[in-house]
């Protein structure tokens, strides 16, 4: 495939655009970076706030619970709202120049990603502090849940940015969208409110399946199922190569649409 | 071996009258979806060898900047292909994604990393970067504390040291101050002879004369004339000059209808000025239109002209050797002459010390042309004639010299 190897050939803008993305994302703001940390905490607040004082949830530990979830989500929904509008962002760019348009979908769900395993310290940091016990030979499933939910994000990038170009509506959709789609995956409660016979389809949802494994490295202390750890791969996978596809079936009139 | 292959390339573009963007646009105003298609491109075909530099010449919205961007593959043809060897270099639009609050050195990293440039590669070029921008004080400072000038002096030298393949250029010379400009102009030539293939759009056809072996002139997005652009030039600016002609004609024609018209000063074609005659005489009045080399022969442009609807002129002279090879070429205009101007009627002499010519047969072109080089009047082969020698040299220009043997 040749638009690997040109992929390759433009890490070093890849790179670049990471980079000012970071720096750019919270520029202005009188906390600038500390951002990437208090923005989980907060939202952490208000959903123990609600799920647990509130609606009196008796799950032990439940903001850990919550937590590991979370902060996944929050990178895979960035592909849904902020992602839509990689391209678009850059429009000045793409009616100018040539380069493997791509690169921005790419670099945008790299930089999300970065900003998750910023917050991961987080993680760590409330895990350490919380009874929760951390058992080290587990979190070797890490790197493999985060590179395959990294696919899915690219992936979904690539679908949401090319179409809001033809179709800017897709940039409020997604915000409704991205609401239902939490409530469809398993962040604020576990998967046991799902009745049994619809777990099937309800582990069709990309995020399903991610979230319980991250929630059974991080939370209950055990192995993901060997039937989880397949379903990660095999659905990001399938969404990353829709992606492509989409994206490069979409990507030939960007410069005429923008 | 071809780097650059353009077959049968079409493009046609939508015209939106009233583009919907939005669900509800799309479904309840089908209207504002209505749209027409203007074809770009009709069907263009060439290649380009390596290190070969073209130029696309032809009048505003010919295609040729289309052509150019379907080149970068910014936007993609309906049908035919486009082949491209190697990494492409554009010029189309210098300095883009440069981030104002960035330095100038950081901004090279940037943009040099658009083009498709590792790391290594960037910090391999840089000093030169900087160097050629002449920037070296300033490029630790942000960009936007830059003037117009440096920030595209800063984009050329990043576009222009990437080392492609393939450089594409359109109308980006008016960098910066002439001696900027020269410096480009050098460094074009440069890459250029490093076996770097060039394609240039450009009005200016001087610069695309010096530059390029070949000239492709579009119109109506199609290739009317392909050649070297000597041959190519003269007939783009007749037909240029033509059609403004045509078009000035035709709004001075409104002019007198509303008048309620006098049509006793309809003309087929406006006239500016003409060359009426042109006669090339030797020395004792030699007349015949054959000469010595190196005899005195003085050229005679007779003329008429409307000295009220000059915009200016000049006065080109085209020698060619039969075989269509240019021998001499020059203007007022390049010599700066431009204290004169013509009267209803006159004679232009120039008179040529030494008819430095080896044998053979030649003709003259002759043109008068307006400021912007148009031609109110271009005679080919004006005047033919031969030169004889006793001395049988080879080669075009008889260079005056003295053996000396000590």
């Amino acid at each position: 495939m040749n638009i690997f190897k040109e992929l390759y050939l433009y890490r070093t803008m890849i790179a670049s655009l990471v980079r000012k993305d970071l720096k750019g994302r919270y520029k202005g703001s009188v906390l600038g970076f500390l951002w990437t940390f208090i923005n989980p905490l907060l939202q952490l607040g208000v959903y123990t706030l609600v799920f647990q004082m509130l609606l009196k949830n008796p799950m032990e530990n439940y903001y850990m619970h919550l937590f590991v979830a979370l902060v996944p989500w929050i990178f895979f929904s960035s592909a849904l709202t902020t992602g839509s509008k990689a391209v678009l962002g850059q429009a000045n760019m793409v009616k100018k120049i040539y380069f493997p348009r791509e690169v921005m979908p790419i670099s945008y769900a790299t930089s999300s990603f970065v900003n998750m395993l910023l917050s991961f310290v987080i993680i760590f940091a409330v895990l350490i502090i919380s009874p929760i016990k951390i058992h080290p030979l587990l979190l070797l499933w890490l790197p493999y849940i985060m590179i395959f939910q990294y696919f899915l994000v690219v992936g979904v990038t690539m679908i949401t940015s090319s179409v809001t170009v033809y179709l800017r509506d897709l940039e409020h959709i997604m915000s409704v969208l991205t609401q239902a789609w939490m409530y469809a995956s398993p962040v604020v409660y576990p998967i046991d409110y799902i009745p049994e016979r619809y777990r099937n389809i309800y582990l069709l949802n990309p995020m399903s399946p991610i979230i319980l494994a991250y929630r059974d490295v991080l939370y209950f202390g055990k192995c993901p199922e060997t039937k989880i750890i397949i379903l990660i791969a095999a659905e990001s996978t399938v969404v990353l190569i829709a992606g492509f596809l989409i994206f490069h079936k979409l990507k030939k009139h960007f410069a005429e649409e923008l | 071996m071809a780097v650059i292959e353009v077959r049968d390339v079409k493009k046609h573009f939508k015209v939106y009258f009233d583009k919907g963007h939005t669900f509800k646009e799309k479904i309840l105003f089908r209207n504002r979806n209505r749209y027409e298609e203007r074809a770009v491109l009709n069907g263009i075909s060439f290649s380009v060898e390596k290190g070969e530099a073209i130029g696309l010449v032809g009048h505003n919205g010919c295609g040729k900047s289309t052509l150019l961007k379907l080149m970068t593959k910014i936007i993609y043809p309906d049908s035919g292909s486009i082949k491209i060897q190697g990494r492409i270099s554009s010029l189309l639009e210098l300095g883009a994604g440069f981030h104002p609050d960035m330095t100038g050195r950081e901004n090279i990293y940037t943009n040099a990393s658009i083009f498709g440039l590792t790391k290594k590669e960037i910090e391999s070029r840089i000093d030169e970067i900087i160097e050629f921008s002449e920037l070296e004080q300033f490029i630790d400072n942000p960009v936007r504390t830059y003037s117009s000038g440096m920030y595209t002096r800063l984009a050329f030298s990043v576009a222009i040291n990437v080392d492609a393949d393939v450089l594409l250029i359109d109308e980006i010379l008016a960098v910066g101050d002439a001696a900027f400009q020269a410096k480009c102009f050098e460094k074009l030539l440069d890459i250029k002879s490093r076996g770097t293939t060039i394609v240039i759009v450009s009005h200016s056809l001087a610069q695309v004369e010096k530059i390029c072996e070949r000239s492709i002139w579009i119109d109506g997005g199609k290739i009317r004339m392909e050649g070297a652009p000597n041959e190519v030039h003269p007939e783009y600016l007749e037909y240029m000059g033509m059609k403004r002609r045509a078009i000035n004609h035709s709004a001075a024609q409104n002019n007198t209808a509303g008048n309620g018209g006098d049509k006793s000063e309809e003309q087929p074609k406006e006239f500016i000025a003409e060359i009426t005659k042109a006669e090339l005489t030797g020395e004792n009045g030699n007349d015949s239109g054959k000469f010595r080399t190196g005899e005195k022969v003085s050229l005679k442009i007779h003329y008429k002209a409307d000295p009220s609807k000059l915009n200016g002129v000049l006065i080109g002279l085209m020698f060619y050797r039969n075989d269509k090879l240019q021998c001499y070429g020059t203007n007022t205009q390049r010599e700066r002459l431009t204290n004169f101007t013509l009267k209803d009627e006159g004679t232009i002499t120039c008179d040529i010390d030494r008819l430095n010519l080896v044998a053979g047969s030649y003709w003259i072109d002759i043109a008068i042309r307006d400021n912007d080089m148009f031609a109110y009047d271009y005679k080919t082969a004006a005047v033919r004639f031969t030169v004889y020698n006793s001395v049988a040299e080879v080669g075009v220009a008889k260079l005056d010299h003295k053996w000396n043997f000590d």
